[in-house]
């Protein structure tokens, strides 16, 4: 019964195979014959909207999975092999109506002019949910399954090389997002007229040509896709320091961050708005999301012994990039309002193994924090911006063209 | 007298960006919302077609420097609206066309394994190449390869793709809990090509899918293009819908199957077809005349009038006579993103026959494009429309018909109501799906992939052509 009213959080679920811990795949929970099945993920999707999720996230990549940070490996222990995200999350639009399906897009070797239309169209078939997380990619390998450049094997982050090349591969991510975005723009809402009299069926005038030029690509435009429904599909990032903060900070709604506590938090958070007010976007709306991977159980001893029992499956610890939960619902809401104080609006929660720790999330976590007055009891919007309390925004040709 | 009767394929094309499409119609509906899309494709499952078609362009098309806005403008992601159709369809085939200029195998191979995965078997590919630099401005790759190569591209791409798509063997998943095992080979995915145009080497990360791989389109109509549909495609999307062309490309095609070690039934001929119904013969050709000027008015006959002159005839009367000015000669430069345009090889012959064709008849330039303009395929009552597709593919003109219908959504539901029940009548059509997968609707194998071959693919891939134009509707001539 506190006084004050608790700040709503919110809560969005990353998919990845059968969950993220390396051994999750081994337990009696989990469904690993049936990751190349739609009935699998639509599965996962039904019990997050069951949980008011306000959205889930889909990895992906261009190569095979990979216990090691720019290699390829040869392990047959782990789960390998992947569907396409973004054809994933549409599989699954016409089955959910409320949730928002982030699907991941590489864009280091991809085409922006093909995303742009996928996204968009996957706002189409939802009716408003979509969005998408950006991913780059330094792996030497995935270079080689497209052979249109050598990317240079860095052994660390560290190194002033290694720092070069990231630097180039965000700002071309920050040059495709600007495209996609762009595209989505390039129609104006009402841009279709079917003017019987005159036997038109576009006004031509807003159709716009976006004329990119860039360093590394360049596009015409206009999409070839109208304007999707919530115009701007929600565009997130996932950033552990410096360089991809700044791509958080030019181009996301989103940003996927990763302290180990709160002072780290606060310290990330003055780090981002710092160089969005750089950016010039100091007045936008950006959520900043804590990532964090998740083992929940009934009491903590428990879920301790599982994270145990599963490293010793996987012959070693699993030390991901984000922090690691253990512990119970209770605790990861204590947690989480924690870290809501120092400017994270949200989390991205990984499940450790999704066939157990998810429905702890929904059934356990969410009714807690319900409890306490800091997350919704029903789907209030029917967009995903609408449910990140982002507004649909005007078309910056249109703008342009009454400004 | 002792031919087995043919059993007909039929697939249904979304009605598009082209100007068979009616969007003035009062019935006419959205060409972008997915209702739009759903109703389209639980019409065709319901009337038990083999499978629904979608074509694809990259650029919007432009005429005189401006874009064109008198036919339908903008489609949706054809991966992703395919992707979004299996899960309100069982059946149903789910074919997408995708160029193979503006994108690269790994990321095509991706789609297509991910497709077949997630509709459970029903996915196929139409390949086609896109021919203009014009839509290359949309992409990192632009449009700077000589013609020449562009075919020779479109080959390699092809059978890199299906190196990728085969490069898993389909028995590596073993999920082994008690060892610890998920991969039964640690290589499962490897591959390695080296060719003129793709030099490409790792791990494919989708596992085989359900249909070994999709089904794959020809749409070419060259020489080299039919050569490679014998080789190795398992359908082709021809533009042959009448009696004596089509028993023609038939015969020309089915007749090179041998020289491959292939059977007769190994390739299925499906051409575009379109179709006007009425409740008698009469009607339907009355409605078939207002479809002709619906998709034809003044303002798109001298546009089209354009395509032939290559120059801006703007300031003519539609209901006058035609221009008295010569074409242009030289590559068709006044409409960009339109393949059909090149079908014009000579027009100062073509200006010639239908100024004498438009005296002749008293034409004004809008009849001149709605009398010369393809006429619907199939005209009738559902009676004469069933009875008509059943003769032609009894004799031989194809092996069925991917059918366009002009108006959307509903332009398909009387076909379903009214003629295919007849087909059905007459034995020439299922009544319920006999097989889960697209390769099952049309009767073809599961390719086989023995571990021994997968370094180095059959010789039948590397010849391909792919027809230039990804929206080969009839009305377009």
């Amino acid at each position: 019964m506190s006084s004050t009213p608790a700040s709503r959080l919110h809560l969005a679920v990353a998919l990845d195979g059968t969950g993220w811990h390396p051994a999750s795949w081994r337990e009696p929970v989990a469904r690993p014959q049936d990751l190349f099945t739609a009935a699998y993920w639509a599965d996962l999707a039904a019990e997050a909207e069951r949980g008011l999720i306000d959205f889930v996230t889909f990895e992906d990549g261009l190569g095979p999975q990979s216990s090691h940070p720019f290699d390829p490996d040869d392990r047959t222990d782990q789960v390998r092999g992947r569907l396409d995200a973004v054809l994933t999350a549409s599989r699954i639009a016409p089955l959910t109506r409320h949730i928002g399906l982030v699907p991941t897009v590489v864009v280091t070797h991809t085409e922006p002019f093909h995303h742009s239309k996928a996204v968009a169209t996957l706002d189409h078939i939802s009716s408003g949910r979509a969005g998408v997380r950006v991913q780059v990619t330094a792996r030497p390998n995935e270079a080689a399954h497209f052979g249109r450049r050598t990317v240079p094997r860095i052994d660390g982050y560290d190194s002033p090389g290694a720092q070069d090349m990231l630097a180039d591969l965000f700002d071309e991510a920050a040059d495709y997002v600007d495209v996609v975005r762009r595209l989505w723009d390039s129609w104006e809402d009402d841009a279709e007229i079917r003017d019987a009299a005159t036997g038109r069926f576009v006004d031509r005038d807003k159709l716009h040509h976006i004329g990119f030029e860039g360093r590394h690509f360049s596009v015409k435009g206009p999409s070839v896709t109208p304007r999707p429904p919530q115009g701007q599909p929600v565009v997130s990032a996932l950033a552990h320091a410096t360089i991809p903060y700044r791509l958080v900070a030019r181009r996301a709604d989103i940003g996927y961050v990763t302290p180990h506590d709160t002072d780290h938090a606060r310290a990330i958070v003055t780090e981002i708005r710092g160089e969005q007010q750089e950016a010039g976007r100091a007045t936008e709306p950006l959520h900043l999301f804590g990532d964090l991977v998740v083992f929940l159980d009934d009491d903590p001893a428990t879920a301790r012994a599982r994270r145990d029992r599963l490293d010793t499956l996987a012959g070693y610890p699993y030390i991901p990039d984000a922090p690691v939960f253990t512990g119970t619902p209770h605790e990861l809401a204590d947690l989480l309002q924690e870290l809501n104080s120092t400017g994270l609006s949200g989390f991205r929660l990984r499940p450790a193994v999704l066939g157990h720790d998810l429905p702890r999330i929904t059934q356990g976590l969410v009714p807690e924090l319900q409890r306490r007055g800091a997350f919704r009891r029903t789907y209030e919007a029917s967009t995903l911006r609408g449910l990140l309390g982002l507004e649909r925004p005007v078309s910056r040709y249109a703008a342009a063209a009454t400004a | 007298m002792s031919k087995p009767i043919k059993q007909i394929h039929l697939a249904a094309h979304f009605p598009g960006v082209n100007n068979t499409t009616v969007w003035s119609d009062p019935a006419a509906g959205s060409h972008i919302d997915f209702s739009s899309f759903v109703h389209f494709a639980r019409t065709a499952e319901r009337a038990r077609f083999d499978f629904l078609f979608l074509a694809e362009g990259l650029r919007l098309r432009e005429q005189g420097g401006k874009i064109y806005d008198l036919d339908v403008v903008g489609r949706p992601d054809t991966f992703t609206v395919l992707a979004a159709l299996a899960a309100v369809t069982d059946r149903l085939g789910l074919t997408g066309t995708i160029s193979s200029t503006f994108n690269e195998p790994y990321e095509v191979a991706r789609q297509f394994a991910s497709l077949d995965h997630l509709s459970g078997g029903r996915a196929a590919w139409n390949v086609v190449t896109s021919w203009d630099a014009f839509t290359g401005e949309n992409f990192r790759r632009g449009g700077f390869l000589p013609e020449e190569e562009r075919y020779s591209r479109a080959k390699e791409f092809l059978a890199t793709t299906i190196e990728l798509l085969e490069s898993w063997q389909g028995d590596e998943i073993l999920a082994d809990r008690a060892t610890g095992t998920f991969l039964g080979d640690a290589r499962a995915g490897a591959f390695v090509h080296r060719g003129q145009h793709f030099d490409i080497q790792g791990r494919f990360n989708v596992p085989r899918s359900p249909q070994g791989r999709p089904v794959i389109f020809q749409a070419g109509d060259s020489e080299e293009g039919r050569e490679f549909a014998a080789a190795g495609a398992d359908a082709v999307f021809s533009r042959y819908a009448t009696l004596t062309e089509g028993q023609a490309f038939y015969a020309d095609v089915k007749n090179r199957l041998a020289t491959y070690g292939r059977g007769h039934e190994d390739l299925l001929i499906l051409p575009a077809a379109t179709f006007v119904l009425g409740d008698t013969d009469a009607e339907a050709a009355e409605l078939a005349h207002e479809v002709r000027r619906s998709q034809v008015s003044g303002a798109t006959a001298v546009k089209q009038l354009e395509w032939v002159w290559n120059r801006d005839l703007s300031s003519y009367d539609p209901d006058g006579p035609l221009p008295d000015v010569d074409p242009l000669p030289g590559e068709n430069t006044v409409a960009r993103g339109r393949a059909q345009v090149r079908m014009y090889r000579d027009p100062r012959t073509t200006v010639r026959q239908w100024r004498e064709l438009a005296a002749a008849n008293n034409w004004s330039i809008r009849d001149l494009v709605i009398h010369t303009g393809n006429r619907q395929t199939f005209v009738g009552s559902p009676d004469t429309v069933a009875a008509t597709i059943d003769d032609f593919v009894q004799a031989d003109v194809s092996d069925g018909f991917i059918l366009v219908p002009h108006l959307t959504p509903g332009g398909l539901d009387g076909f379903a109501d009214r003629v295919v029940p007849l087909l059905q009548e007459r034995g020439v059509f299922r009544t319920e799906y006999e097989g889960t997968t697209l390769r099952d609707h049309l009767g073809l194998t599961r390719p086989d992939t023995p571990r021994a071959v997968r370094a180095d693919p059959p010789a039948q891939w590397r010849p391909v052509t792919a027809r230039q134009d990804a929206d080969p509707v009839p009305t377009d001539h």
